[in-house]
């Protein structure tokens, strides 16, 4: 029974981690200012299916974290309170918690009750507080409206009042404008975009009449300053034909109208719902939902009247039949939506364990290899005798191929996986650095392999925080250069001529040459302000080098770049680095499609073939005789361009035996690696390839100075010569 | 290009403890010599093809072939027991083995038959002081006037003088 157990845990596990992305994503999506409905059920469904399964197996704590979630959640998706900034804080916090308590259930650390307990008194805290807040505001409505129907004369005074009122929810008052324009001319598509624009801006009521279809009168409750709005309907509309009036006085009127009008209908509101248009102008002009668009709510039960509440309901319903332009508030924004829809798409799969898919790999390569040299036989014979043959032979190469990209894509996944972890890291790093940061994410669906995708999230996690600590100025600074307040971050990923390249790119301040120069030069590195700026941002590539003048908990140790170059090095990419002072930095890698294909220079020692890999080298030459000097009688080393590289003799190293013994006659491949420059002396150069990389330790052991083997076209074994190795041991000989 | 490839079926019996005592076994030549392996431990056999060397490996390893997509290291059998005579011909044949969770090539001078042996044609092996240590000899078979060397492949091919497997601990 327990190993049965056992296998349920394993499947709630994966799950939960599973739902707990899901919600972070969700949160991260979620709009505070206009919440999506469909995101707060999407984010409780997740929390509930958690709190289930932990239930179920036991896990007390994370049971307590999820109830202190849904009970919060219910309350926002019922709409007793709003979302705000402070409880989607509170919600990442306590997905960090779940996932810290998750992975202690699975034997993988420890959770820290401390912090849970912590959360969890602040989520309690949020839903018991909003609550009382909600009534505070509640109470101040209720006795404002009193006023206001007592002293309904001073009309000034009262919208004094009202736009008070207001405050606790948005820091700028609204404004109504009372819009009328002509739309002939105008196409329906051109009248709808404007509409939409309209929408976005604030409250919009469509108060034309049915019948006079080209003449448009619309109410619009905004934020936005009246310039705004003239500008969004100059754009479409001829401005002869457009009226704008500001309406901030009405509005207080408006509020007694309604007044009025309630006690009015009260008594007769079924007579209300049927007439279909007359009095809608008069309706539609109470604010009410103008001035707490946040909460719709509260006004609902204002003054505690049955009838009276159920009268603006059915003023609600009614208004919504009549009228196609509904307020903003509670419709999720076009934007979310679409993200949902892309997201959904992509969770329909099956777990394969990966040694199944390599192993698969691996014979489709195989079968390829068969298949070209079934061709090669195959292309000797007489194509009139053997027709059909060869025929069949074409047909079997062009299904050989299919096959290997579809084996090949199975184990391709799409970074999204990688950037998708990055929001948080921004929102999160921003906050703490009081910066204003945006990230932008572009070509999220470019595939690479999965193995890439584990190894390249690390060195871009710390590119990021880089760009957002030291790319990136405050906003104040911001704003005296002429740029936008909010920064942006660009993460961007796209394939060009075999490679995948991935940019980090920011709109901060960009790396400071001279900076980097005299920290160089005060450091002891080798510089001299007549280096290349490629030279100069490769400083920083530089082990402990770090320009920050101050030492934080984000960076600035000089611990990582280095690092970062070592990663990517080390699955065969390349990183490089363009800077401006004062526009921007872009750091882009380039990665090899797959771990498992590099690209290689092949060379020759008698009779045997090596690959060397691409990224190591930096030229070959063939050297003239003077070039090469001895040290000591026995070390050889060759002067290129000024420096003197030591020559490393392949057939040495290797115990081979060579065509050619003499320097001059061979070729020197000039290598580096981890600084260390090498030359390494070989017969010939064959080609280039991309090669398959073999283990050779899976059935042998590891050899000194290969760190690999592949598979040649003709089938034969050639062996990658461990680059790094090579160079580091010819240094270490040297001193 | 000689890639004749005799297709064994592994028959025998599922017993793995009782296989050295009544099993079948693949007896090959080297030299003068016929020796025999367990067959369970052989997965095919394969014609002496191109060999690409391995640098500083021991004279007995070959070097590495391309088995399906896989590297597997060769070891010249011949020399590792110094049989002198070592040639390399149409006969010469590449036995792969799978041992110790590890395919790896052993190369001989001819396969000969599958030959099944009783517990009572097995012979304790007489301590001999040879080049191969008498612990690596399962016994002597006798068939006929034909007398078998049974090796444990498994054992003699894990141990760290074949310098195949990294021993990092011992």
């Amino acid at each position: 029974m327990s190993t049965d157990l056992e296998q349920f845990y394993e499947i709630f596990f994966e799950e939960s981690s599973e739902l707990l992305a899901d919600m972070e994503a969700c949160l991260l999506r979620l709009d505070v200012n206009s919440p999506d409905l469909e995101d707060l059920n999407a984010i409780f469904r997740a929390a509930h299916s958690i709190k289930g399964g932990a239930g179920t197996f036991g896990f007390t704590d994370m049971t307590e974290m999820t109830h202190m979630l849904e009970t919060l959640l219910d309350r926002l998706r019922k709409g007793e309170l709003t979302v705000r900034s402070e409880m989607v804080d509170a919600f990442l916090r306590a997905g960090d918690v779940i996932k810290a308590q998750l992975a202690g259930h699975r034997g993988e650390g420890e959770a820290d009750p401390a912090i849970a307990a912590e959360v969890c008194e602040e989520l309690k805290k949020l839903s018991d507080e909003t609550q009382d807040r909600l009534l505070d505001e509640k109470r101040i409505v209720a006795n404002t409206k009193m006023d206001m129907v007592t002293i309904k004369a001073d009309i000034g005074k009262a919208s004094e009042v009202a736009v008070n009122v207001s405050q606790p929810k948005n820091d700028s008052p609204k404004q109504v404008y009372c819009i009328e324009f002509s739309s002939v001319g105008m196409g329906d598509a051109a009248i709808e975009n404007l509409l939409t624009n309209l929408k976005r801006m604030g409250d919009l009521e469509n108060l034309s009449l049915t019948d006079k279809r080209d003449h448009f009168k619309l109410k619009l409750s905004t934020e936005s300053g009246e310039e705004d709005v003239w500008e969004t309907l100059a754009f479409v509309v001829d401005p002869a034909n457009l009226k704008i009036e500001v309406e901030t006085n009405r509005a207080a009127e408006a509020v007694g109208i309604e007044e009025n009008f309630s006690s009015d209908v009260s008594n007769s509101s079924d007579r209300f719902i049927n007439e279909d248009e007359s009095p809608i102008t008069e309706l539609s002009s109470a604010p009410s939902y103008g001035f707490f668009p946040g909460a719709p709510a509260a006004p609902k039960e204002l003054d505690g009247s049955e009838l009276r509440s159920n009268s603006v309901q059915q003023q609600n319903n009614a208004r919504s039949d009549k009228n196609e332009i509904q307020s903003t508030v509670n419709k999720p924004s076009t934007k979310a939506s679409a993200a949902t829809t892309t997201s959904t798409s992509e969770t329909s799969s099956i777990r394969v364990s990966i040694e199944k898919v390599d192993q698969m790999i691996n014979l489709v390569g195989e079968l390829v290899i068969t298949q070209a040299m079934l061709a090669q036989t195959t292309s000797q014979l007489d194509p009139v005798i053997f027709e059909k043959l060869l025929s069949g032979m074409s047909q079997l190469e062009r299904n050989t191929r299919d096959l290997q990209e579809s084996v090949m894509s199975i184990r391709m996944m799409p970074i999204s996986f990688v950037f998708s972890r990055y929001p948080r890291v921004v929102r999160d790093l921003a906050a703490k650095l009081n910066k204003r940061v945006e990230l932008r994410t572009v070509g999220e669906n470019t595939e690479l392999d999965k193995g890439l995708i584990e190894k390249i999230a690390d060195p871009l996690t710390h590119l990021v925080r880089n760009s957002l600590d030291h790319g990136i100025e405050v906003a104040e600074k911001r704003i005296a250069a002429g740029k936008p307040a909010q920064g942006t971050i660009t993460l961007r990923a796209f394939h060009q001529g075999g490679s995948i390249v991935i940019e980090v790119s920011d709109d901060g301040a960009g790396l400071n040459r001279g900076k980097i120069l005299a920290k160089a030069k005060e450091r002891g590195l080798p510089v001299s302000d007549g280096m290349s700026d490629q030279e100069v941002w490769s400083l920083i590539f530089e082990a402990g080098f770090s320009t920050a003048e101050i030492v934080t908990d984000v960076s600035g140790r000089g611990v990582g770049m280095d690092v970062v170059k070592r990663n990517i090095q080390s699955m065969g990419g390349r990183i490089d680095i363009e800077s401006a002072l004062g526009v921007g930095t872009r750091i882009s890698i380039r990665l090899p499609l797959t771990l498992a294909i590099l690209d290689g220079l092949s060379v020759a020692v008698g009779d045997q073939m090596f690959i060397v890999p691409l990224n190591y080298i930096i030229e070959s030459m063939q050297p003239t005789a003077a070039d090469i000097k001895t040290v000591s009688g026995h070390g050889r080393v060759v002067q290129v361009r000024g420096e003197y590289l030591p020559v490393v003799a392949l057939h040495e190293v290797f115990n081979l035996h060579p065509n050619v013994t003499a320097v001059h006659e061979g070729i020197l491949v000039i290598l580096e690696a981890e600084g260390h420059k090498a030359a390494l002396f070989v017969d010939d150069l064959i080609g280039q390839h991309q090669v398959v990389i073999k283990s050779l330790e899976s059935n042998y052991r590891r050899v000194q100075g290969v760190s690999g083997a592949t598979i040649m076209g003709d089938g034969k074994v050639a062996l990658i010569l461990d680059t790094a190795a090579l160079v580091l041991a010819c240094q270490q000989e040297m001193v | 290009m000689s890639q004749q490839q005799i297709a064994i079926a592994s028959s025998g019996s599922n017993n793995p403890q009782a296989s050295h005592m009544a099993d079948e076994f693949l007896t090959f030549r080297l030299g003068n010599e016929e020796y025999g392996i367990e067959i369970l431990k052989v997965q095919e056999i394969r014609g002496y093809d191109a060999i690409t060397q391995i640098a500083n490996a021991p004279e007995f390893i070959k070097g590495v072939v391309n088995l399906r997509g896989i590297i597997v290291p060769i070891i010249d059998m011949r020399i590792k027991f110094r049989l002198g005579n070592v040639d390399y011909n149409q006969f010469t044949v590449v036995i792969i083995l799978n041992v110790a969770g590890r395919i790896m090539g052993i190369v001989v001078d001819g396969v000969s038959d599958v030959i099944a042996l009783s517990a009572e044609q097995i012979r304790p092996a007489p301590g001999l002081g040879s080049v191969i240590d008498t612990e690596h000899i399962i016994g002597l078979g006798t068939v006929d006037e034909r007398m078998l060397i049974l090796i444990d492949i498994e054992k003699l091919m894990s141990s760290s003088d074949m310098g195949l497997i990294e021993h990092t601990i011992n």
